[in-house]
């Protein structure tokens, strides 16, 4: 007894539906996910930041008191930590023009890639622009057109052991590499004597990501090398000031760097240094509070500098994250005030004071109560002096291109796989090429 | 001499397998500072149990937690069934381009994620799934449906015909014979690919990261990613060790509990009768 | 009461489609327009921020993908990658398969334990490993030198270009590992008991079994976790991305294929990176069919 086909087809379709059906009634139990408005006048600004504990605190503060002084809400979305994906997850949105989010937060090396997908901010906030670091605010502007407000800064600089510098009989900081080299050598070997035999001289941020475009421009400029790109489109590698700060870079490893430095990032290096395992260190701010705390082995007994120099100026990069409004939201002015206030002077002293987050208006650093409440104000100011930034904007949206090739010829000088000579020439036609494109 | 190799393959299992994860676990630990200690401390007395509670406190680490557990176990129960009904199709039924069509299910998989995160995204927003579990789901299915209907099929393939025929002699249609001599026959595979399949979509990132935008839907893996210290570039490596322990318990528990559909034996006494 | 092949055989046709529908409609609607989209995409100059200003470039980003050292490169990298990994996975797998299937107390807890690797998320496997690997505070290198004193220098073993291709291999097979051992044990797991008792019985040793029994039952397991394993390897990302970034030899097709694509924006060319992984996955399968006679009947 067989039943026809078309009942088996239909029972077995129905039954899969069916079956189906129910999984996503099940999942779809959702509630209703829509930005806030109901179709009344309240608007809620989503903004897109990154997940760093401390910065949603104050933050959210921050947030509250605007949404009482404007009746605008204001939603914040927190992005994965790694700041790689967080651009994945903006060029997913931007992409496709989604209106989802308004404000975002955005890299120092980001306007010139995504300059097209945020507001001109040039004429509601030409008032502002000139209390804001100058490098910043050039950095921020592509085309002519302000695409983000810096709000809050970071810069690469020197940690270093006073206690060790006092028992090994050093004075001051050191101000040149060939210092600092000496330095290190001494306090490693007598470290070591001493029975640390994992103690090291010199730790910083080797491995091949954009850390060590960072570290690499600071030794290519303290050398006299320059900026490797310019914004008249200039490429400049290929010289001997840059191959002497890439061989003596290279010749730290083993010696007074450990050996996997070319694997660190950020918190590799942080944590040597702050297990009492080194005596220098090459780290961006965040480290300060860190070491300072309770449950440092090296607290009090460190300090922040500027980095050393040879023949050219101490160099800093500049780093940190802007607020830009997306082109594609439905509240441009709203979201245009939110980004005013959360960048003020008010604002960006509080974000300091409470969070560690440097301000992006050096009067702000320079204020006598910060300078109070915060006592290494006065050390970080002298540090974004020497401020350089990466030529992101320079080189628009073919900067990661760039980068990419930067730090990739300088990790190979490092792991002693290419010749610097070599590689720098190389670096250069390679540099040019995509520029050029 | 059979069991003392028996006793060193069980020792050596243990400890390879488990060796990065007791790391995690005295990671999770250990107060902070001595996480980097040189030399390394192997036990962490006084344990301190910050990292653990911090992340129970975590209200949308638990969202994410249940999250992951609606997704994954829907994405299996879809991609199991399916992955049956198209088993059967192509390991017993004699079907037409069945090779070819082994192979567009295949395809399915062939891209590499980020590649296909564009268009799934588009489709997914113009279904108003985006952001919702059951879109997560639907997006799980790419890479699951090859899996379980590539290892139902095989598996499929390799029982002995005799038990269907002899059902159709009597008289059974094919949908009977399916549920009721077919699937228990499937069993272990069942199981397998069920843990299998649960376990790919448990720790799925990129999708998740790329379709989810708040905790509504956010799964574990997208969750953890979003950890971070109390500055910037810090990474909070207890918390992760923690959240470590807890995104591999629930896998744990289901092996356990699936484990005994995965037993010998099954088929000797059908083939027999 | 004979059996009539012939309207069974149509019957069953019609049968297979109808169970097959819900699967392909999936298709459809999941998988077909990426596809589509990803080989359309990749004859155009596309930029990842402005699809709709697209030019037609023909085969222009395969000219140059054939000449991009990079890419050769990645490609080298991907294939000695793959097969180094899936080798071992498959042999270490297939190991434990065993060591699994035997009798003992305590079996359940075991398989539980053995598929611990499997079960952690991925990126927090590599970070975990990446975390075990740092030269100075490593705990590997703590065994390894201070500890047991095997080596007389601590090892960088993410900074040596041999190293670091071994050390993502292992973290991958011991991530992967018992993937392919579940699968080989439900194999295992279907072989009547009778089968080997009947081989004992006629005087077979444990290897004639092995080779005999046990291969022949498993082979469609194996050849399961061949496939997907080498799909896997082929696309091998996070691993590579969180442990190395791709440098001292370790760059992949898929970290290539997401330099391109995403960091450099350049997603036209991307998509022909894409389609590149794909054609290689396809190669591998087919020399796979060739292989295992997948085409045949059973």
């Amino acid at each position: 007894m067989s039943t026809s086909s078309v009942t088996i087809f239909a029972r077995t379709f129905i039954l899969t539906l069916a079956v189906t059906g129910l999984f996503f009634v099940a999942a779809c139990g959702d509630p209703g996910s829509e930005n806030g408005s109901d179709g009344d006048q309240s608007v809620t600004l989503r903004v897109a930041v990154d997940p760093v504990a401390k910065a949603r605190e104050i933050n959210e503060i921050l947030a509250a008191e605007f949404t009482e002084r404007t009746g605008i809400g204001v939603e914040f979305v927190i992005g994965p930590s790694s700041a790689d994906e967080r651009l994945t997850q903006y060029l997913q949105f931007l992409g496709a023009r989604s209106s989802d989010l308004d404000v975002y937060q955005i890299d120092v090396t980001w306007p010139g890639m995504l300059a097209p997908h945020f507001v001109d901010l040039g004429s509601a906030f030409e008032a502002e622009t000139a209390e804001h670091l100058g490098e910043l605010v050039e950095n921020n502007t592509v085309g002519g057109r302000l695409v983000a407000m810096p709000w809050f800064a970071d810069a690469g600089m020197l940690y270093v052991r006073t206690d060790l510098l006092n028992a090994y009989g050093y004075e001051n900081a050191p101000r040149t590499w060939n210092e600092l080299e000496r330095m290190a050598e001494t306090i490693q070997a007598g470290e070591r004597a001493k029975g640390n035999a994992d103690f090291w001289g010199f730790v910083w941020q080797g491995r091949a990501y954009e850390g060590l475009t960072c570290n690499a421009l600071e030794w290519q400029v303290s050398h006299g090398g320059g900026n490797f790109a310019q914004r008249d489109g200039r490429v400049a590698v290929d010289n001997d000031a840059t191959q002497r700060a890439m061989e003596r870079a290279r010749d730290w490893i083993g010696t007074i760097s450990p050996p996997g430095v070319t694997s660190y990032q950020e918190e590799e290096a942080r944590v040597l240094f702050q297990n009492g395992n080194a005596a220098f260190m090459r780290n961006w701010p965040y480290a300060y509070p860190l070491a300072q705390a309770e449950d440092s082995s090296v607290r009090n007994r460190f300090t922040i500098a500027p980095l050393p120099h040879e023949e050219g100026p101490s160099a800093a990069t500049l780093g940190g994250w802007q607020l830009a409004v997306s082109a594609y939201s439905e509240h441009r002015n709203e979201a245009m005030e939110l980004v005013r206030a959360l960048t003020s002077a008010a604002a960006q002293q509080r974000r300091f004071i409470q969070a560690g987050l440097i301000p992006t208006r050096p009067a702000v650093l320079q204020a006598p109560e910060v300078g109070e409440a915060v006592p290494y104000a006065g050390q970080l100011s002298e540090v974004l002096a020497t401020a350089v930034a990466r030529p992101s904007t320079a080189t628009g949206d073919r900067y990661n291109e760039v980068s990419t090739a930067y730090f990739s010829a300088v990790h190979g000088v490092l792991t002693g796989n290419r010749e610097a000579d070599e590689a720098l020439g190389d670096l250069e036609t390679k540099l040019k090429a995509i520029l050029g494109r | 001499m059979k069991r003392w190799g028996l006793a060193a393959g069980i020792l050596l299992t243990v400890l390879l397998a488990l060796f990065p994860f007791y790391w995690a676990t005295n990671g999770a630990l250990q107060p902070t500072d001595r996480l980097f200690a040189i030399p390394a401390d192997y036990f962490p007395v006084p344990a301190s149990l910050d990292s653990f509670r911090s992340v129970l406190s975590d209200a949308s680490f638990i969202k994410a937690l249940r999250n992951s557990f609606i997704v994954a176990s829907g994405a299996t129960a879809i991609s199991l069934f399916l992955g049956a009904l198209a088993a059967y199709a192509l390991g017993r039924l004699r079907v037409r381009g069945r090779t070819f069509l082994l192979g567009i299910v295949l395809t399915m998989t062939m891209f590499p994620q980020i590649s296909v995160l564009g268009a799934l995204y588009e489709t997914l927003v113009r279904l108003e799934l985006y952001n919702r579990r059951a879109g997560l789901m639907l997006s799980y299915l790419v890479f699951l449906l090859p899996l379980t209907i590539w290892i139902l099929t095989q598996f499929m393939r390799s029982f002995p015909i005799e038990l269907e025929e002899s059902a159709y002699l009597d008289g059974a249609g094919p949908l009977r014979i399916f549920v009721f001599i077919v699937l228990p026959l499937l069993a272990p595979a069942m199981a397998t690919t069920a843990l299998l399949a649960f376990i790919a979509a448990w720790n799925e990132y990129l999708f998740a990261l790329a379709f989810t935008i708040t905790d509504q839907a956010r799964t574990v893996p997208v969750a953890i990613a979003s950890f971070s210290g109390d500055q910037l570039h810090q990474t909070p490596w207890g918390s992760i060790m923690a959240a470590s322990v807890f995104v591999t318990l629930p896998v744990v528990a289901l092996v356990l509990a699936l484990e005994r559909w995965i037993v010998s034996g099954l088929t000797a006494g059908a083939v027999k009768s | 009461m004979k059996l009539d092949r012939s309207a069974l055989a149509s019957r069953h046709q019609k049968l297979a489609w109808a169970l097959l529908a819900p699967t392909l409609i999936v298709f459809l609607i999941v998988a077909a327009y990426p596809l589509v989209r990803t080989f359309a995409v990749s004859l155009t100059d596309a930029r990842l921020a402005g699809l709709s200003e697209a030019g037609f470039v023909g085969l222009a980003n395969y000219r140059e993908l054939a000449g991009d050292r990079g890419f050769r490169e990645a490609l080298l990298n991907t294939v000695g990658f793959t097969l180094i990994s899936v080798s071992l996975e498959l042999g270490l797998g297939f190991a434990l398969a065993l060591l699994l299937h035997q009798k003992f107390r305590g079996r359940g807890w075991l398989r539980a334990v053995a598929l611990v690797p499997w079960a952690l998320p991925t990126v927090v496997a590599a970070r975990l490993w990446s975390f075990m690997l740092v030269d100075t505070y490593g705990v590997i290198n703590d065994l390894l030198v201070t500890r047991l004193g095997l080596f007389d220098e601590k090892i960088a073993w993410l900074s040596r270009p041999g190293w670091a291709m071994a050390s993502v291999i292992a973290a991958d097979a011991w991530k992967t590992t018992p993937f392919a051992a579940l699968l080989i044990l439900a194999g295992l797991q279907l072989i009547p008991e009778e089968l080997h008792e009947a081989a004992r019985v006629d005087g077979a040793g444990p290897l004639q079994r092995l080779r005999w029994i046990i291969f022949p039952a498993v082979l469609p397991a194996v050849l399961v976790a061949l496939i997907f394993r080498t799909l896997d390897a082929i696309r091998v990302f996070d691993v590579v991305w969180v442990m190395t970034g791709g440098a001292l030899g370790t760059e992949v097709l898929a970290t290539f294929n997401y330099r391109q694509m995403i960091a450099f924006q350049r997603f036209g060319y991307g998509s022909t990176v894409s389609v590149a992984i794909f054609v290689l996955v396809a190669v591998f399968l087919v020399i796979y069919a060739r292989l295992f006679r997948l085409g045949e009947e059973s």
